[in-house]
This record gives structure tokens, sequence and C-alpha cells, in this order.
């Protein structure tokens, strides 16, 4: 009998699928008290929401910051939140490596017949974010209609999107890996990600242009929504650097997600081959 | 039948870092595991045994995949467990004894279900095994049950259901019974033997209590600062290392040594003495002559302990 099971479905894994059903089974869980699971999301949203308040109440006082009037602040403002909203919502586990290796629970994971960063993002899955997405969803609508948009515009739009999810998806799973070496370094990770996340609410103008350099080809967090929004509203770099980097964020994507991958592979190597 | 489970020269190091003093730290290399030579026949029931430290838990997370040794060759199921770890998955079952691997927050029929989802389990075999092994372990009231809330014997059981519902050809079991009451134990040896005979499922596991393996195992695999000590039954193990059985003779009078060819008196103590004679030696004739010689009111033969030989095994 169990040559049947193990012979029919050794070659086929299909990851998505294992992921969704590993994060169905959480939101599933999280239904059985739903009145606490809205009031989460609820929770959540407000506290979010009054993030944006706090923008809106300096530019009572101010026209504008760094050069950049409040909509087109709402605009970066709104973007990066989708980005880190959805990224956070699909793999916000990973941060929690650490503990799976001080409790055991990568070794059970391992045992598994599904990818480990598959299960390791999956579980416990939580919907907690969405009120975050909503909120920032909301603040892009709304900026979204000082935009001027034309097909190339709508176009880039869409790629920001993708392509902040993935970088914040990179970071996260890249800062993770640190924890395979040492396994109390979460704090380390959120330095790079929710820090990350704090820069891309405001314009790069208001930082050196050492730190925009750097955040353009080091960390690549400028592509998460400046680059992009510089597109989306027709201006041109402030510091000078090439227009085309405007175009660059599914690239700068890419290179992050394989960066991750492979920062990801190694630390998983070595975990197999220390046991620490 | 080919090994199940082939091991050849396994090796496993680690590197350590201590400190020396002056905030100076200094890199070690502890050997967990030494030129380990292991082969598992389909079927069998192996009990891996040995002190703490000793190397059994890097055997078994090698064995499993979990860890890539250091050197050595290393087949499970006809796979490179490092290398072929998630192919090997679907071969195995492991239970970590102090580590579940159930959803702590979610009800035990949860966990199964989704099991069954990430090891592509047909339904109907699925509702088959879920049936017979909740039935066998007595875990049908508990499925509703939120893991964290279940006792340490129904969370092991549940375990154990857990590893098997995939139908592994092996199981491995790395402190099964730790913590469990006498009667969980009892319950938990007759499930695993009768898995053995009903399944052929081959069954390794380590465990510190010693009737785990007296109850289960016929083969014992004893290491000892990673290195095998002792492979091979049970009864010679017992033969090898104890080599002194004792005859406890209690007399209707007190009276002096008893004196019997092939037999030595250790100890009296009012009406009882208490002779030992040679492991391989057969106790018949030696009963036959105390009785013969003596007024017995009751006799009893007492085995070397399985603990005593083993500690001798260690000492060496």
């Amino acid at each position: 009998m169990a040559e049947q099971i193990a012979g029919r479905a050794a070659p086929l894994t299909d990851p998505v699928r294992h992921y969704l059903d590993i994060a169905g089974l959480w939101v599933r869980a999280a239904w059985v008290y739903p009145a606490s699971f809205l009031m989460l999301i609820v929770g959540s949203m407000v506290i979010s929401g009054l993030d944006f308040v706090g923008l809106w109440i300096m530019f009572s006082t101010i026209d504008t910051l760094g050069g950049f009037g409040l909509a087109e602040i709402a605009l970066l403002y709104g973007a990066s939140g989708i980005g880190i909203g959805v990224a956070d919502t699909l793999i916000g586990s990973v941060e929690r490596i650490g503990v799976y290796v001080r409790t055991g629970r990568l070794d059970q994971m391992l045992t598994k017949p599904v990818p480990l960063l598959v299960q390791v993002c999956a579980d416990q899955f939580t919907l907690r974010r969405l009120g975050r997405i909503t909120q920032a969803s909301v603040v892009f609508a709304w900026a979204a209609a000082y935009v001027d948009w034309t097909p190339s515009r709508v176009a880039v739009a869409v790629l920001m999107a993708i392509s902040s999810t993935v970088i914040f998806f990179g970071l996260f799973v890249g800062f993770s890996c640190i924890q395979f070496w040492t396994t109390d370094s979460a704090e380390f990770a959120n330095a790079f990600t929710y820090g990350g996340n704090t820069i891309t609410q405001y314009p790069m103008t208001i930082f050196p242009r050492e730190l925009t350099v750097s955040l353009t080809f080091v960390l690549p967090i400028a592509f998460v929504n400046w680059y992009p929004c510089l597109y989306l509203l027709g201006r041109d770099d402030p510091f000078g650097l090439p227009g085309w980097l405007q175009f660059c964020s599914p690239v700068a994507a890419a290179v992050t997600l394989g960066a991750a991958l492979l920062a990801w592979r190694t630390g998983v190597r070595h975990y197999t081959s220390t046991g620490s | 039948m080919d090994a199940l489970i082939e091991a050849r020269g396994l090796e496993r190091t680690f590197d350590v870092r201590r400190r020396t003093g002056g905030g100076r730290r200094r890199a070690e290399v502890v050997r967990a595991v030494h030129d380990l030579d292991l082969s598992v026949a389909s079927g069998e029931m192996v009990g891996y045994i040995g002190p703490n430290g000793a190397g059994k838990s890097t055997t078994i997370k090698m064995f499993t995949g979990i860890l890539v040794p250091t050197d050595g060759s290393l087949r499970v199921a006809g796979l490179e467990p490092s290398r072929q770890r998630r192919e090997l998955a679907r071969r195995i079952g492991v239970v970590f004894g102090q580590r579940s691997a159930l959803w702590w927050d979610l009800p035990l029929r949860d966990s199964f279900e989704l099991l069954a989802k990430l090891y592509r389990i047909p339904e109907a075999t699925f509702r088959a095994n879920l049936s017979r092994f909740t039935e066998l372990l007595d875990l049908g009231e508990q499925l509703d049950t939120p893991v964290r809330q279940l006792s340490l014997g129904q969370r092991m059981r549940g375990d154990i259901t857990a590893a098997l519902l995939h139908e592994p050809e092996i199981l491995f079991l790395d402190e099964p019974t730790i913590g469990l009451d006498v009667v969980s134990k009892g319950r938990l040896r007759e499930f695993l033997r009768s898995l053995n005979a009903e399944h052929g499922t081959t069954l390794m596991l380590t465990t510190h209590d010693l009737q785990d393996i007296e109850a289960l195992c016929d083969r014992v695999v004893v290491i000892d600062h990673g290195t095998k000590v002792y492979d091979g039954s049970l009864a010679a193990l017992r033969a090898r290392g104890g080599s002194h059985r004792t005859l406890v003779v209690d007399l209707v009078d007190v009276a002096p040594a008893i004196e019997i060819p092939g037999a030595t008196v250790q100890r009296v103590e009012g009406p009882r003495q208490w002779l030992t004679f040679p492991g391989e030696a057969s106790a018949a004739p030696l009963v036959a002559a105390v009785a013969a010689n003596y007024e017995v009111a009751d006799l009893s033969i007492l085995e070397p302990a399985i603990e005593d030989v083993i500690r001798e095994l260690y000492a060496r």
C-alpha cells in the first residue's frame, strides 16, 4: 500500500496549491471566532488610517514636503502600503524562522514533502493585514485622481503593484535568512523591511542624495514606489538620476527575488549541515 | 530483499565554538557520529539506544534528511536522504517524542486533513486510515479537540497517527514513550507491534526506556560516543553482558549455604538464598538438584537486568 501512494504522487508537487491548503486551514481556524477576526481587521485599518491622518495634519501647516504635495505623497504612501501589506500577508511568517529553529518546528517541516519556504510562509497565515491593504488602497485611489492617466502610466502602475510586493517579499525572505545563523536576529530584519516601508512613505527628496543612491543600487527600496511614481506624476528625477530607472522596478524585483531565494537556499543548507 | 536503511562509514561532526577566556573563542570539532555502519532490512524493529549525547538524534536526523552527513554513504528506501529529502518524506514517518508535528491551536482533525493534502493521500485511503488509527489508538473522541488541550498521551497518539496516514514504509520514533504513564506506554507498544506485524512497517526507535526495547525490538543497536558498540539481538546482548543468572530459593527452614555443583551462593538471608549460575546453562538440572537435596518452599529465576548489561557496555 505504501508503494502506491509514494509512487503516484512523488514527482509533481504544486507549491501554490500547498500554500493555499496551509493558508486556508489558518483562515478557517480564524473564522471559528468571526467577531475577533473582523475586529482584528477593522483595528488594523484604524491604526494604519491614523498613520495617514498624521501626514494630513502635517500638511495643514506646510504646503509641500520635499517639493511634493499631499496628493503626490499619498500616491507614494498608498503604493508602498499596498506592496508591504500584500507581501506581509503572503509571507509574514518567514520572520519567525528563528523561533521555528529553536522549537524544532523546522525539523518537522523538513520531514514533509512540501518545499520548506512554502511551509514557512504559509504557516500561521493571517488576514490581519487586510486592514492595512484596504487603507493603503483607499489612499492610493484618492491620490490616483490627481494623476494624468495614459496607457503607459497604467502599465507602470500595474507593474509597480507587482514589483513592490515582490521586492518586499525578497527583503522579508532575504533578511530573515540571517536567523539561520543567529536565531535572534528578527529585529535586524525588521529594520530593513518595516524600516524600508517607513522610508517609502515619504518623497526621497527629504533624504540625502547618498541614501537615495544606495536605496537604488544597493537595497532596491526606491523601486518599490519612488521611481514608478515619478513616472506617474510626470516628474523628472529630482536627483538628476537617469529617467529609465523609472521603468526598472520589475528588474529590481527580479534581482531581489533571485538574491533572496539564493540566500534562502544557502540558509537551509547551512541549517541542515549544522543542526544548530 | 535489499536493506531499507544502509549506512556505511557514516560520519557527522559539528563545529563548536568554545570560549577560552579573555573573550577569545576556539573552534572545536565534535564528532557526534563516527564511522557508523548500519543495515536495516524491511520489516525489522530496531531499538537504537545510548546515553544522552551519544549521537542517537543526530543519526535519526541524518536518516530522515534533516542533517547532511559529513562523510560516509547513506541510503534510506533507496534514496539519499539529504538530497532527496522531499521524496523520502513520502516514504517515511517521523515522530519526535518531545516535539509535536501537529498544529497546536487547531483541532486534531484539521491537522490530519492538512497532512492528507500535503502528502496527496487519496481521499478514500485517508478516510480508511484515519478511522483505523483513531479506533486502534482510541482517539475518536479527541478529533475535534485543539491539540493544546490534549493530554500528553493523546497528543503522542495523535502524532503517531499523523506520521502514519501516508502509509510510510519506515517509521522513525525518537523517544515515543517519554513522559507517558504505564497504561499509555503499554497501549502504544501494543499498537506498534501490530503495525509491524500486519503491515510490515519497519520501525526504528530511540528510547531511554528499555522496556520499550524489550516489548518491541528483536534487534538492538547500542551507540556510545558516536560509535556503535553493540548490534544484535536482545537475548544475545543479555547473554553477553550479564553472563550470570540468579536462582532464588526459599527453603522451608533456615539452612547453611546450599552446595550444588555449577552454582555458587551469593547471599543468604534467613531461609532465602541467592545462587548464581552461568547465563548459558539451563536452570532445569539446577532446580532439580536443589529440590532433591533440600526442602524447597518456592523458587524463582532472575534474568540479568538489561540496564545492567547496557551499563557495562557503556563502561567499556
